[in-house]
């Protein structure tokens, strides 16, 4: 990304703290301009100290009363500005972090699962952080800075408009040497805050999976793999560091040498005469002055450098393209009647590899639909295709007639109660894990669901009952237990359409027929698409669709199927 | 933060010498000024000589050259000792993970570790660099301008003492206060990490449930939160300037007053009071530094102080053997747990008095119950646990005694999640092996009814793995993990539950084939399915973290009211439809 169109997204976000700003820089003017009066003050008391018995106490206390009034208004504008700043970034931070993660949850489902999950929450955590760090400094650096160089501007034109002119034109010469470098070296930062995102997603994966990576005796590799980066992240880390840092010193030194020139053109006119020693005293003390914002500028330069960096990252995820609109075509989950219809439906992952071609199916009101194939031949695909996780390329997917396209995904996602493969909960307990489809389910209500999935057994043998806090990932629970918690939560969102997939295989055959009566209980009336194993679950549904490498080779009952002596009667054949 | 000083050990000489140029570049710095009265002194007021003052200018810009070159010397050992240090910490707290077991690991959690290496690590790294930039320069000039002060008025020069103190009893106060809360808010950033990466791998759940709104408000809270402390804290730190500023101030205010009286007296000049004036304006801007300085140091050491966290976590399973030990390799039983009990950290029992044999080549199923503890007892036989009684034998060793790597390296491994990591086909096969030839890894593919669909992709084992191996189906998953463990051939491979993704048909050809393609190798199958462990050549039945039975097949179906009840229900489920 630019940087200037960094820049200007950044500068964009701190809108909504305009005032904010404005406060800060009108509290950067009175403590500034207060501090530039003090020395002056200072001079006028010591004017009122003559020599020995000539003191006028009276002035000097007054004067020094005065100093006193300065110095507490500098402080309370100086401490005004700092938290004005302060605040400014820290919310533009939180603002932008919520954007990040709304964005995270509107983007296609491909773009979630196609990108390292370490390098996203690199970009929400340490992304983020280096812009605020960037924004405070900058703004912080800013107002002093321009309040300074206006301040010492004008005294310096009011000695020598002719020498004051030469330093204002010589000055931003060391803003040129330092922006150049900036130039040279942008790239190295961005290369920087990409190595911190796949380090990110490094120390994911592998600590996510710790476990595996003992049971292979694969510690000393994956150090080596991380040496890799670790030792990337050194070369390219020095390299930007050192090269920020060398913004400041050839800053300081383009403006030493101005300050020479001064002295030298100064001094050559003071012997022309044109100029009085006291007056080329005061003028080097205000180009002295005069140049220090632009060091100070400089030398948080690696950290806006870093900043930029990290605002382009920031920004190329947040205009990442959403989901295709939603169009609310009136269609609404209460009335939901649960008849599905898949027409011509042609789909892939990728356009090289076409997986579902021409794919139709009618789904009655009650039916209950078995997908059936080895592994692998798309059955998962039908479930994104189903739920909209996914889009179809061509052809057409209705529920109640009603193009799926053509109603919120939020009122079609609330037709369906689904138990993945990947049983999935978050950190809270497990009430709130299992009213995560219907807050405004009761607890009873909670209760019986668990009842009916038989997972209340389990749930009332931990230490806080449902109130027990499960971890992220539900880590402190077996399978098992996480799977019955998923079938509860389905049922407590009571859906017109349900959606197994390969949902009781981790259950015990004990437990899961039980679960099976209860779904059976459940499945009726409602729409049903079970991916199964079990011949039992194949054999009680009302069609079962046979699919292999993405299509649908056969269709029909289980007796039609086993007449027909086809694919599913081979399939049929081998596991039993 | 003195704790992490060890990860400079090798960057002394940067550490030592960066100080130094910058002491040096200061001191050329301080030098500018006195040839610049030298020009006016003399140049202008006593000999009026153009040439002179060139001459003098002449030195200047040599003295801005070597200040610059010493400058640049300084940046340079800054930066090389600052993410010098940063890459070792990153290193070793890798390492230091690696060496922690499941249980420390669930308690620190993910997303805080990610946190902890990088924002917490570029934290310190940064206030390392800082130091040395700065932090030789600011006490330089205070010490200075203190002396100083002495020799011009040693009465006067208690007024600096004084303020000194004052702003070092701040920088203490505020510092003691504000640790915690920078502590506080790194926390609350890990809490917002947790959330991203739950809601991440959750996106599917999430967005069946349309719960995008309440995710979202969870993050709307924990974002808030954190910007709430963060501005909390930066009130409390922003104050360090403006009370210096304030401190130094006063200080002269007192200066000129008691200045005043002394000169009033005839004890003093009032030159004198201009010098110890501009004195403390020096020390003023000194301290400005020091105190910013002292936010970054601030906020460094709460970083710090969650890297050394980590550090101090100590592994529960500690390996006591670093030599490979010799085992009799032909010992008849393979596997053997004797009276074995075991624990988690909550105390109560998961296994109790657990005892049974394993002889090699044999294959042992395991079946019962959700949370009977098949995987528990599993788990002690790598050694992920340590058993809480009784002993576990590999080869007629116990597991305690040999090395890790040694002990896993004689089993293969298939968890009940089947994680990929990311790379190739190829690079996920060669876990075991890492010097894997394509032929073996072809061969094991076959074994594990995989290699169908990895020769159908086009890129065959070059083939493209997402994190966590998303971009393979659940049963697809399942076949390559199963592939990954048998790479090596491995002594002894361990099915937890592995087969749950796969139709019956892909399930009973893999076991034949296992059955074919090693005939030495003892396997272990836990499952929940009859016709899984059918013809394990021992079965063992668990109930409640008990052996309910432990035979044959035809034995258990027999003597094991459990095991009989398990095979019923399963028949009865395939004949009832």
């Amino acid at each position: 990304m630019k940087k200037s169109a960094s820049v200007k997204k950044t500068l964009a976000r701190i809108k909504p703290y305009r005032i904010h700003l404005f406060g800060a820089l009108l509290s950067a003017v009175v403590s500034i301009s207060l501090t530039l009066l003090i020395p002056v003050l200072i001079g006028n008391a010591l004017d009122e100290i003559v020599g020995k018995g000539s003191v006028d106490f009276a002035d000097v206390a007054r004067i020094l009363g005065y100093i006193g009034f300065a110095i507490v208004g500098v402080s309370v504008c100086q401490w005004t500005m700092n938290c004005l700043v302060n605040t400014l970034s820290y919310y533009t931070v939180r603002d932008l972090r919520r954007d990040i993660f709304r964005k995270l949850n509107s983007v296609p489902l491909s773009a979630v699962d196609s990108h390292p999950h370490g390098d996203l929450i690199s970009r929400v955590i340490n992304d983020v952080d280096a812009v605020g760090d960037g924004l405070t400094q900058f703004f912080l650096q800013l107002f002093s800075g321009v309040i300074t160089i206006v301040g010492t501007l004008i005294f310096m034109l009011a000695i020598d408009w002719k020498i004051a002119l030469a330093v204002v034109v010589l000055t931003p010469l060391s803003l040129f040497a330092a922006g150049f470098i900036g130039k040279l070296t942008h790239r190295r930062f961005t290369e920087q805050q990409v190595l911190q995102g796949d380090i990110s997603a490094f120390v994911e994966e592998h600590v996510g999976n710790q476990r595996l990576i003992q049971a292979f005796s694969y510690e000393e590799r994956a150090e080596k793999g991380f040496d890799e980066l670790n030792t990337k992240m050194y070369s390219v880390g020095f390299k930007a560091q050192l090269a920020g840092a060398l913004a400041n010193p050839t800053t300081r030194f383009v403006n030493a040498l101005v300050y020479a020139a001064v002295g030298i053109f100064g001094a050559l006119s003071a012997i022309g005469g044109a100029l009085s020693i006291g007056q080329l005293s005061c003028f080097l003390t205000y180009a002295n002055q005069y140049t220090k914002p632009f060091n100070e500028v400089t030398a948080v330069l690696t950290q806006l450098q870093t900043a930029l960096a990290a605002a382009g990252r920031v920004f190329s995820l947040l205009e990442a393209e959403d989901e295709l609109p939603e169009k609310d075509g009136g269609f609404r989950a209460e009335n939901c009647r649960g008849e599905v219809s898949v027409k011509d439906v042609s789909f892939s992952y990728s356009p090289d590899k076409p997986l579902i071609e021409y794919f139709s199916l009618e789904v009655p009101v009650g039916c209950h639909v078995a997908i059936v194939g080895p592994t692998g031949c798309g059955k998962t695909t039908l479930i994104n295709l189903l739920m909209r996780f996914y889009d179809v390329d061509s052809g057409s997917i209705s529920v109640d007639g009603t193009d799926i396209r053509d109603m919120s995904r939020r009122e079609l996602r609330k037709c369906y109660g689904m138990v993945l493969q990947d049983s999935w909960l978050f950190e809270g307990t497990i009430m709130d894990n299992l009213r995560y489809g219907n807050e405004q389910a009761g607890d009873d209500e909670v209760i019986s669901a668990a009842k009916a999935a038989y997972a209340h057994s389990f749930i009332r043998r931990m230490p806080q009952g449902y109130h027990t806090v499960i971890s992220e990932g539900g880590g402190n629970l077996s399978q098992g237990q996480k799977q019955l918690l998923c079938i509860a939560r389905a049922m407590v969102s009571n859906p017109k359409i349900l959606i197994l997939d390969e949902a009781t295989s981790s259950i015990d055959t004990l437990t899961e027929i039980r679960v099976q009566k209860a779904f059976a209980k459940m499945m009726k009336g409602r729409t049903a698409f079970v991916v199964a194993h079990r011949l039992s679950t194949i054999r009680e549904s009302d069609m079962i669709l046979v699919m292999r490498d993405g299509n649908i080779v056969e269709q029909g009952s289980h007796d039609e199927l086993i007449a027909k002596g086809g694919f599913y009667a081979e399939l049929n054949r081998k596991s039993v | 933060m003195l704790k992490l000083r060890r990860f400079l050990a090798d960057y002394k000489k940067e550490v030592v010498i960066g100080p130094i140029c910058k002491l040096f570049e200061a001191i050329l710095e301080l030098l500018v000024p006195l040839v610049m009265a030298d020009i006016i002194d003399v140049g202008i007021n006593t000999l009026h000589d153009s040439g002179y003052v060139l001459g003098r200018g002449a030195l200047m810009v040599l003295l801005a050259a070597m200040g610059l070159t010493s400058a640049l010397f300084c940046q340079y050992f800054a930066s090389k000792a600052s993410q010098g240090a940063g890459t070792k910490i990153r290193r070793a707290l890798l390492k230091h993970i690696n060496s922690l077991s499941y249980a420390e690991l669930d308690r620190l959690g993910t997303p805080s570790l990610i946190t902890r290496m990088t924002s917490d690590v570029n934290q310190v790294q940064q206030s390392i660099a800082m130091s040395i930039r700065l932090l030789t320069r600011a006490p330089f000039i205070i010490v200075g301008s203190l002396v100083m002060a002495m020799t011009i008025n040693l009465q006067l020069s208690l007024i600096f003492f004084a303020a000194s103190v004052l702003i070092a009893l701040t920088l203490y106060v505020i510092t003691r206060k504000s640790v915690p809360l920078f502590s506080s808010a790194q926390k609350k950033l890990d809490k917002i990490g947790l959330i991203t990466r739950e809601n991440l791998s959750g996106s599917r759940v999430i967005r069946a449930f349309s719960k995008q709104e309440i995710e979202n408000r969870r993050v709307d809270a924990a974002t808030d939160d954190l910007a709430r402390t963060s501005v909390r804290v930066s009130k409390l730190s922003a104050l360090l300037s403006p009370v210096t500023y304030a401190v130094t101030d006063a200080a002269i205010i007192a200066i000129v007053w008691f200045g005043a009286v002394k000169v009033n007296a005839g004890d003093m000049q009032t030159g004198d009071i201009v010098a110890l004036v501009s004195y403390m304006t020096q020390i003023l801007l000194a301290m400005v530094v020091v105190a910013n300085l002292v936010i970054l140091m601030t906020k460094a050491s709460a970083c710090a102080e969650r890297i050394n966290e980590v550090f101090e976590t100590k592994p529960s399973v500690k390996e006591n053997a670093i030599q490979n030990i010799s085992v009799n390799e032909k010992c008849a039983d393979m596997i053997r747990f004797e009276n074995v009990s075991f624990h988690y950290n909550d105390g109560k029992d998961v296994l109790t008095d657990i005892s049974f044999a394993v002889p090699r080549g044999a294959t042992l199923g395991i079946i019962g119950g959700t949370g009977c503890g098949k995987s528990s007892l599993i788990r002690l036989i790598p050694r992920f646990y340590d058993v809480s009684g009784g002993s576990v034998l590999i080869d007629g060793a116990d597991v305690r005694d040999y090395p890790f790597a040694q002990l896993r390296r004689k089993m293969g491994i298939v968890p009940q999640n089947s994680v990929l990591f990311a790379g190739t086909i190829r690079d996920n096969m060669k876990w075991r092996a890492p010097d894997a030839t394509d032929e073996q890894i072809i061969a094991v593919l076959k074994t594990a009814q995989a290699y169908e669909f990895v020769s159908r992709l086009s890129d065959g084992l070059d083939s493209h793995v997402e994190q966590g191996g998303r971009n393979f189906s659940g049963g697809q998953r399942q076949r390559l993990c199963i592939a990954r463990a048998l790479i090596g051939s491995p002594e002894l491979l361990i099915l937890d539950d592995s087969f749950s993704a796969l139709d019956m048909a892909t399930d009973s050809a893999l076991r034949r084939a296992l059955k074919q393609c090693a005939a030495d190798m003892t396997m272990i199958i836990v499952t929940q399915r009859c016709a899984s462990v059918r013809e394990a050549d021992i079965i063992i039945c668990m109930d409640d973290g008990r052996i309910a039975g432990c035979g044959t097949h035809e034995a258990l179906m027999r003597d094991c009211g459990v095991y009989r009840a398990i095979c019923l229900s399963q028949q009865s489920a395939e004949v009832s439809a």
